[in-house]
């Protein structure tokens, strides 16, 4: 009799186990099944109701053979599209350029603003100070409202000195309260980024006799832009959403020109054409800032 | 100088009534939509980290789709859009008119903004908090339920707080968009004003002013309420 002998009575042959490789259905399966269905339902609804707002219709003609069909037509008749397409276009690279230009004068604001918010002297950091809590504690709104109908009330002072003509237009007042608004929080994101740089950096390269404006622009600077690089891209973002309000102020960006198309027409598709446009508009610089970001800092990886 | 003390006024000939409809009106929004938002975003980070595919997908279509669209358009959207569907469910039915209320679109469209956002900020509140608070939890024997409220909660209210205490700021400042379809809020107020007493300067300033006021207002009661958080945290 063998040790294992025993053993073989009480040890019955066990059938191999299951696998259960299907997911049971919890609660979390069937919210998020609901709602990734209801947002499939509402793109379809969307795409439906474009299509039937553009009178999309196919024609199919039958026959007894084999293809069945002998001739498939699709036909359409696009008012909207064909009216309102070009402007729409038209308005898109508006609202391009309005964001463009402010970016950039914003930031050739920004840097004397965050060097004067970290100046020794009180009454320059003051001053910064003044600027940017008013531009980032406002609506940008009330910015662009009070820039241009509030030079109204200063009109005959601003002919007298012969600035009038930037006042009456509004682009111009759209850009100027665009700039200063982002100008505030760029200088805010450079501030807080040249602050992140160790002072060892500034002392190192005093030690090495460089001079200041030399250690600001080749040592702390590219540090600083390198920390700054979310944010920025966040402001851009920020940016392209704020330029819808231009088109309060009777300017035809893209939020403009849709809503002069929705207010002749009544016709919903122009709102939904703006979002779409929009919304392209933010995914592609998130994923083009993303990849942007990885190069830049790929030497940071570890 | 008289003058505009007698524009800014509280009698008949002043605006000062007015402005301050006004201003309750865009403090009473932003703090309606405050909960809303709240809740929405908290449900929406819960969605983000559940180990359910579909869920996940779910939510951050809604993330993408509400952080990508400008507030503007959002609200034309709810408002435009909500009308026209129901108009056209409530003819089905025979009745003949409907009108969406501005206060409600309003809000609906700030708490869908607010809460995108706010799902951001918990999750990487959620992404703070270290696996051992759950594992000590679980070697206690509290229930799933309970860990998340008495547990994982209270740390995730302290450790979002800075970026909740931004998002408000944010939604104080957005509720200026109301105006545009139609909400007596202190910009519209001010728009009136400036149009009758062809004084735009100064009702902008002061309207510009009162959300500074408001903004100064709320970093007084934040940094209450940080403290408040931060209790428990050893003192330096």
């Amino acid at each position: 009799m063998s040790m294992s002998e025993p053993f073989k009575d009480y040890i019955a042959p066990s059938s191999p186990p299951v696998v259960h490789n299907a997911r049971g259905w919890n609660a979390e399966r069937i919210i998020g099944t609901t709602w990734l269905f209801l947002w499939i339902v509402m793109g379809v609804g969307l795409l439906w109701f474009m299509l039937v707002s553009n009178n999309v219709a196919l024609h199919v003609s039958w026959q007894e053979q084999f293809p069945y069909f002998a001739h498939v037509e699709l036909s359409s008749d696009a008012h909207f599209i064909n009216k309102y397409a070009s402007k729409l276009l038209k308005g898109f690279f508006l609202t391009l350029q309005l964001v463009g230009l402010s970016l950039i004068i914003g930031a050739m604001i920004s840097l004397p603003v965050a060097a004067m918010r970290m100046s020794n002297i009180p009454v320059l950091s003051q001053v910064a100070y003044v600027y940017v809590y008013f531009f980032r504690g406002t609506p940008l709104l009330a910015q662009t409202f009070l820039i241009y109908y509030g030079s109204g009330s200063f009109m005959h002072f601003f002919k007298d000195i012969g600035v009038w003509w930037f006042f009456r237009d509004a682009w111009n007042c759209a850009v100027l309260a665009f700039s200063l608004n982002t100008g505030a929080y760029q200088a805010e994101i450079l501030r807080g980024a040249i602050r992140s740089i160790p002072k060892g950096q500034w002392e190192a390269a005093d030690a090495l006799g460089l001079s200041r404006i030399v250690t600001f622009f080749k040592i702390i600077l590219p540090q600083a832009l390198i920390v700054s690089l979310r944010p920025y891209g966040n402001e851009i973002i920020l940016m392209i959403k704020g330029s819808a309000i231009a088109s309060i102020i009777t300017i035809l960006d893209l939020m403009g020109e849709t809503r002069r198309a929705f207010s002749r027409t009544f016709d919903f598709q122009a709102y939904l054409w703006a979002a779409f446009a929009y919304l392209i508009m933010v995914e592609f610089l998130r994923r083009v800032w993303e990849l942007f970001e990885k190069r830049l800092t790929r030497h940071l990886k570890r | 100088m008289e003058e505009y003390l007698t524009l800014l006024s509280f009698g008949p000939n002043g605006w000062g009534d007015e402005i301050l409809l006004g201003t309750k009106m865009t403090v009473g929004l932003a703090l309606a939509t405050l909960p809303v938002g709240f809740i929405l975003g908290l449900m929406v980070a819960l969605a983000k980290r559940s180990q359910e595919p579909s869920l996940r997908a779910a939510a951050n279509v809604y993330t993408t789709i509400f952080r990508g669209l400008p507030e503007l358009l959002t609200l034309f959207l709810v408002y435009y859009g909500v009308q026209i569907l129901v108009q056209s469910a409530v003819q089905y039915f025979g009745y003949e008119h409907f009108e969406v209320n501005a206060f409600v679109a309003g809000m609906v469209a700030l708490a869908l903004v607010f809460s995108s956002y706010a799902s951001e900020a918990f999750l990487s509140a959620f992404k703070a908090i270290p696996q051992g608070q759950y594992e000590g939890a679980y070697a206690l024997g509290i229930s799933r339920t309970k860990t998340f409220w008495l547990v994982i909660f209270p740390q995730l209210i302290r450790l979002s707080l800075a970026a909740l205490n931004n998002l408000w700021l944010v939604l104080l400042k957005d509720t200026a968009l109301v105006s545009i379809i139609g909400l007596n809020d202190l910009i519209r107020y001010s728009n009136t004003a400036a149009r009758v007493s062809k004084e735009p300067f100064l009702f902008f300033s002061v309207a510009c002013a009162i959300y500074l006021v408001l903004a100064m207002l709320s970093s007084v009661g934040l940094s209450r309420i940080e403290k408040w958080a931060n209790r428990g945290e050893v003192s330096k």
